[in-house]
């Protein structure tokens, strides 16, 4: 049924996000620890490792995919939510402060790929 | 008219289904006739969300975008935390274990490779604009890790809270740029494989940026971004008030 998909998929994300709470609270931070991240992999643990497996019959899997594919139209509502306003007038410092992070941030992708990259060779 | 207005009002995240579907659908038509395919239609359809939401913001005053329109405030629903998140997970359907394995480490170290990084981006351009107070300079170097660990790390230190506003300025910058440029540069920076997804996630941590980035580039990528990101503001959290400022203090002397 749809619903053991979605329900499946709701369990996981509620326990991920109790999980990163948790692990906010553990070192004294006022902010959830990789939550989201939990959850997914509680999710690709619960649809390939344990017995759920046959949970995954067509139906129940098309609770997943369901909201996997509504995911890009939540991101667009999601962009058309953002505060672009205070971002444009809030002057040059936060203007600069931005820019410079992401373009800097952009230019270390590459050199992080190739240490992993390197280190896979190693191993 | 008023009585479909206040309707449509009635059914808000219902007018956003359709809402955004327009959207998508205007973008995809775009794509295909005026780029010829060059530039993704959900890139489009992103940018075009993020220039009525600049509209919207004019129009209503609000901070939440075109969602402040009380026509349109069904966007608030759907594009929250929630829906944003619930879809997150679900994109992990299908994502490879052994692909996140294999880059677990450089995921991790890219995290607070980011966070470092962008502090001291945002720090020193602080420095640059006439900061001389540790509590500033962290609070502005924290937002330009994303716009949720500015405020924390503000209000944790007691800063100022027209620094703190700054700080959120940087990070929704910050937030927006990464939406935008990331389909732009991913050919350039070799953004094409869940390896390099996950540093891209790490390094950049805003959630809305890589989601929305990683959208307009490569789907398929999203759970491996998405994964790291999901920890960066945590992390951010934790070393921006601490670590980090405490990194700052002694600077502050020799300005």
């Amino acid at each position: 049924m749809v619903i053991y998909g979605v329900g499946i998929l709701a369990a996981c994300m509620l326990a991920g996000v109790i999980l990163g709470d948790l692990l906010g609270q553990l070192i004294g931070v006022k902010a959830n620890v990789g939550g989201v991240g939990i959850a997914m992999l509680l999710l690709i643990w619960a649809v390939t490792v344990s017995g759920f497996n046959k949970l995954l019959e067509p139906p129940t899997a098309a609770g997943i995919n369901f909201w996997s594919a509504m995911y890009i139209p939540i991101v667009i509502a999601m962009a058309a939510k953002q505060n672009v306003v205070a971002a444009v007038s809030s002057g040059w410092l936060a203007i600069v402060a931005g820019v410079a992070a992401v373009a800097i941030s952009f230019a270390m992708i590459p050199m992080l790929s190739r240490l992993a990259g390197k280190s896979e060779d190693l191993s | 008219m008023t009585t479909i207005v206040a309707l449509l009002e009635k059914n808000a995240l219902i007018t956003a289904f359709v809402v955004v579907a327009l959207i998508l659908g205007f973008s995809n038509w775009l794509a295909a006739r005026l780029f010829r395919g060059q530039i993704h239609g959900s890139a489009i359809a992103i940018t075009l969300g993020l220039i009525l939401a600049y509209w919207g913001g004019l129009t209503a005053g609000g901070s939440k975008g075109l969602a402040d329109v009380s026509l349109f405030s069904g966007l608030g629903v759907l594009g929250g935390a929630m829906f944003r998140d619930f879809a997150i997970v679900a994109t992990a359907f299908g994502a490879e274990m052994d692909a996140l394995k294999r880059a677990g480490w450089v995921g991790a170290l890219s995290v607070v490779l980011g966070v470092v990084l962008s502090f001291v981006i945002g720090a020193v351009v602080a420095i640059a604009f006439g900061f001389t107070d540790a509590v500033s300079i962290s609070t502005i170097g924290a937002g330009a890790a994303t716009y949720i660990v500015g405020p924390v790390t503000g209000t944790a230190l007691g800063a100022d809270s027209a620094v703190i506003a700054l700080s959120v300025a940087a990070g929704l910058v910050k937030a927006i740029l990464v939406m935008v440029a990331t389909p732009l540069v991913a050919k350039r920076i070799g953004l094409n494989n869940p390896q390099s997804a996950l540093i891209y996630g790490g390094l950049m941590g805003t959630t809305s940026g890589v989601a929305a980035g990683l959208a307009a580039t490569d789907p398929k990528l999203v759970p491996y971004g998405a994964m790291t990101a999901t920890f960066y503001t945590g992390v951010g959290c934790l070393l921006a008030p601490s670590v980090l400022y405490l990194s700052v203090i002694p600077l502050q002397g020799l300005l």
